[in-house]
């Protein structure tokens, strides 16, 4: 579908980067507003989705390498286990996040518990997202059998 | 609830009822899937009117946007409609009609909504949620200190407060508004460590089972 079209094709290009947009505010506002890391890996997924939708699913893979997607899956998980790691370093309970009080950057850095749900939305932003990607690409690649 | 939001929810509710037995007697599965998303629509707008944005965001993305794709991406691999049902499935309207009933039964057993003696509402204990709203607003606190410093006679209560706050054992830094971003994260850090982990098996469980190449799944 190269020339068909058109008016789809322009306004989905218009669209992807404030999808794209919504869900890094999402992500990072989700402390202070609704949202957190699933909605955001949610709608970051549908922007890939979206695109592949309409510019077909080999543009789709080019954009969203499966070889980047399938390893941003488990990294997602490991940053979330990562930070319970990092708190049982710094001396606390695994997850226990007040234990990452720092005094850098002058309060405006995300610090404690903070610093914590922030690093671990997160993880959970990345896998979401890369699942969702994948499992589309999954459906989307097959065949019909009969 | 408000009184208004009647006119609100009823409607909502009554669409949403509509569309459950139209997707249930329809034949067209093209049909049907979209008339799940818009049921996914009308839970989210509904989920909105009852005060829960992060639901209402959940079911919107999920619901109504990926899950409507992959039906979509199914049905591309499947017939189009449904076969009809060679006789009248009487042991699902049974089975139904038993689960239905039980389901209205048990609401029943269901506090008031809004009630404030729920036990959603007591537990975490309303002290987690207050310490988490407080610390959004840094400003107050100092505020607070301030007056206490001034006058003596708000001692009392700024004594009550820490000694709160100690009896508390948990004293969390920084300061996050979002009490469902907290709960989900902090108080609940385990479940939504587990809740992750299950998406990411899903993931790999959908890969390895539909991943196969054309090529490679015809060699054997």
């Amino acid at each position: 579908m190269n020339l068909k079209f058109p008016i789809l094709r322009v306004v989905t290009k218009l669209l992807i980067p404030y999808i794209i947009l919504f869900a890094f505010y999402v992500q990072f506002h989700g402390d202070y507003g609704p949202g957190g890391g699933f909605q955001a890996g949610v709608i970051l997924a549908a922007a890939f989705i979206l695109y592949t939708l309409v510019f077909g699913l080999r543009s789709g893979l080019r954009v969203a390498r499966p070889a980047v997607i399938e390893t941003l899956m488990p990294l997602g998980v490991l940053i979330f286990g990562g930070t319970g790691i990092l708190t049982l370093l710094a001396g606390g309970n695994y997850l226990q996040f007040d234990v990452l009080d720092h005094h850098f950057g002058g309060g405006l850095l995300p610090a404690g518990e903070h610093l914590g749900m922030f690093l671990i939305e997160f993880g959970v932003g990345v896998t979401v997202a890369s699942v969702m990607i994948s499992i589309f690409f999954c459906f989307s690649g097959r065949e019909r059998s009969s | 609830m408000l009184e208004n939001e009647l006119f609100i929810v009823i409607p909502l509710l009554f669409l949403l009822a509509c569309t459950a037995v139209t997707v249930a007697r329809m034949r067209d599965l093209w049909a049907a899937v979209m008339l799940t998303g818009i049921y996914s629509f009308l839970g989210a707008g509904w989920m909105l009117v009852l005060d829960a944005p992060d639901v209402a965001f959940t079911e919107a993305a999920v619901g109504a946007g990926v899950s409507t794709v992959l039906m979509l991406g199914t049905l591309a691999l499947t017939s189009r409609t449904a076969k009809p049902p060679k006789r009248f499935p009487w042991h699902a309207l049974i089975i139904v009609t038993i689960t239905g009933s039980t389901l209205i039964y048990g609401i029943h057993d269901l506090p008031d909504f809004g009630d404030p003696q729920a036990p959603i509402h007591q537990y975490p204990k309303p002290g987690y949620v207050e310490l988490e709203i407080a610390k959004g607003e840094p400003h107050h606190d100092n505020a607070d200190q301030h007056a206490s410093a001034e006058e003596p006679h708000s001692e009392a209560g700024s004594d009550a407060a820490a000694g709160h706050d100690e009896s508390d054992g948990e004293d969390h830094h920084g300061n996050t508004p979002n009490v469902v971003t907290v709960v989900l994260a902090s108080y609940r850090g385990f479940d939504t460590l587990g809740e992750t982990s299950v998406i990411f098996t899903a993931g790999i469980a959908v890969l390895l089972l539909l991943r196969g190449r054309p090529q490679e799944s015809s060699q054997p």
